[in-house]
């Protein structure tokens, strides 16, 4: 059974876009999708362990900053290379205005 | 002595270990720091600027070869021809190469599409292509580690010069088709190439084979050189300018480096050269934050300009630079052009002693 933490404000995130959130030394990335929805992954490309919190929200679409690999973080799924690896995701909540992810 | 200088080079030289255990390999490059809001309009993709340009040159292209072919047997065919071979034989690598980031459009299977075409007609394989750029972004110029650095210390001039029409690369490329169509790749390839993307290499080797024994095939049924100069003879008769635009890119500057400053150019170009090149010009700009499309980078160099060296005037400016410095590293295989950067710029990023450009025998220092 995971552990819910808070990561973030829900305005901390624009829509399509990413931010960083750190917890236990652990890094995640924060997504807001062009509808409002919230996700979160790991922090790091699978490929090359890249931030990618630097990197380009397209639609549901994350594009790693240093190769331009894309995950869908919807579901962390690799689409193609160099990301061969889905990226793990986290059951994400908002309440209160505030998004928490559910950790290990 | 050289050949042993040059064997450093190879992924499977003990420079490559080397590397890895001094941090080199995977390393934590310097980035002008750019506001997230400014990053994200840079980064943006759209169709219209890729899509435009690609119609451009697509119908230059046709357009050329149409003519080429309307006057073909008459002197009138060779100009058409050799503007023709230009486009297929060099221009084909900046497309390869956006397209291959998957920048140049916005749309994904587009940048696909176009990297399907520009690999064939500047004879890459898609796919130990994408990796060995992939390794290239990652290890910028690093020995041992970086499948793609052209300009090596010595340089091989004669390989280099016979290259400007293609003589090493086309009989490269066909020797890696067969051994590709036959269900193998070189060491090189198998150390950057993972095993699950293997069997498209395979698979790519064969049809392109089969492509250019088609035209072989016609040229020797209709008794006629056409079919081969418009396939496959442009990798040979217009390949200089790629060569020309590409030593622009790093010859001459630092190896085992972590700083873009350090072992890569910015070289201002003319809007036709710029078209031609799709503004890999701006070549430290794009190393740095390589999600940012051809049609943005322009602004990106406003951005980051600060921060470096200032960008050479013209390619003649950066050749008065790199000939004398290629020409003195063939006896002096340490020195390296490291240039100044502006007042207020952020100092380079030398975290290892030996990351300081010359490339010193890193396995020895390890060993040591």
């Amino acid at each position: 059974m995971g552990q819910w933490i808070a990561a973030c404000a829900a305005d901390d995130v624009d829509p399509e876009d990413v931010i960083p959130v750190e917890h236990d030394g652990k890094d995640y990335a924060i997504y807001r999708s062009p509808s409002d929805g919230y996700y979160a992954t790991d922090g790091h490309c699978t490929h090359e362990q890249t931030l990618l919190c630097d990197g380009l929200v397209i639609g549901s679409v994350i594009e790693c900053p240093k190769h331009n690999g894309r995950f869908d973080y919807t579901s962390g799924r690799a689409l193609g290379a160099p990301v061969l690896v889905d990226v793990r995701t986290y059951p994400v909540k908002v309440a209160d205005g505030t998004v928490y992810i559910e950790v290990d | 002595m050289d050949r042993d200088r040059l064997a450093r080079y190879s992924l499977t030289s003990p420079e490559n270990d080397a590397a890895v255990e001094l941090g080199l390999a995977g390393g934590a490059w310097f980035r002008s720091a750019i506001p997230r809001k400014r990053m994200k309009e840079l980064m943006r993709r759209s169709d219209y600027p890729a899509v435009r340009d690609t119609a451009i040159w697509f119908g230059l292209i046709l357009g050329l070869a149409g003519l080429g072919i309307a006057f073909w047997g008459t002197w009138w065919a060779v100009p058409f021809f050799a503007g023709y071979g230009v486009l297929y034989g060099s221009t084909s690598d900046s497309r390869w190469h956006e397209s291959g980031h998957g920048t140049a459009f916005k749309t994904r299977w587009m940048d696909q599409g176009l990297y399907q075409i520009a690999s064939f007609m500047i004879m890459r394989d898609p796919t130990t292509w994408r990796w060995s750029h992939t390794r290239h972004h990652t290890d910028t110029l690093i020995v041992g580690r970086d499948p793609e650095i052209a300009v090596m210390r010595p340089a091989r001039l004669a390989r280099l010069l016979a290259n400007l029409v293609g003589l090493v690369d086309v009989p490269l490329a066909f020797r890696l088709m067969f051994l590709h169509a036959s269900g193998r790749l070189t060491a090189d390839e198998a150390d950057y190439v993972p095993e699950s993307e293997r069997h498209k290499v395979y698979r790519t080797a064969r049809i392109d084979l089969a492509i250019y024994a088609t035209a072989i095939g016609l040229a020797i049924g209709l008794r006629t050189w056409l079919p081969v100069v418009l396939i496959g003879g442009p990798r040979l008769y217009g390949a200089f300018l790629f060569n020309l635009y590409g030593f622009t890119q790093h010859a001459g500057m630092g190896e085992n480096v972590l700083d873009h400053r350090l072992n890569t150019r910015t070289v201002k170009m003319c809007l036709v050269n710029r078209f031609l090149y799709w503004n890999m010009n701006y070549h430290v700009e794009h190393h740095m934050f390589p999600m940012v499309p051809y049609y943005r980078l322009p602004e990106l160099h406003e951005e980051v300009k600060h921060d470096c060296a200032p960008a050479y005037p013209s390619m003649w400016a950066a050749y008065k630079e790199i000939v004398p410095a290629v020409l003195r590293q063939l006896r002096d295989q340490e020195y390296y052009i490291r240039r100044e950067l502006l007042p207020g710029a952020a100092p380079y990023n030398e975290p290892v002693p030996l990351a300081d450009g010359r490339a010193l025998p890193l396995a020895g220092a390890v060993a040591a």
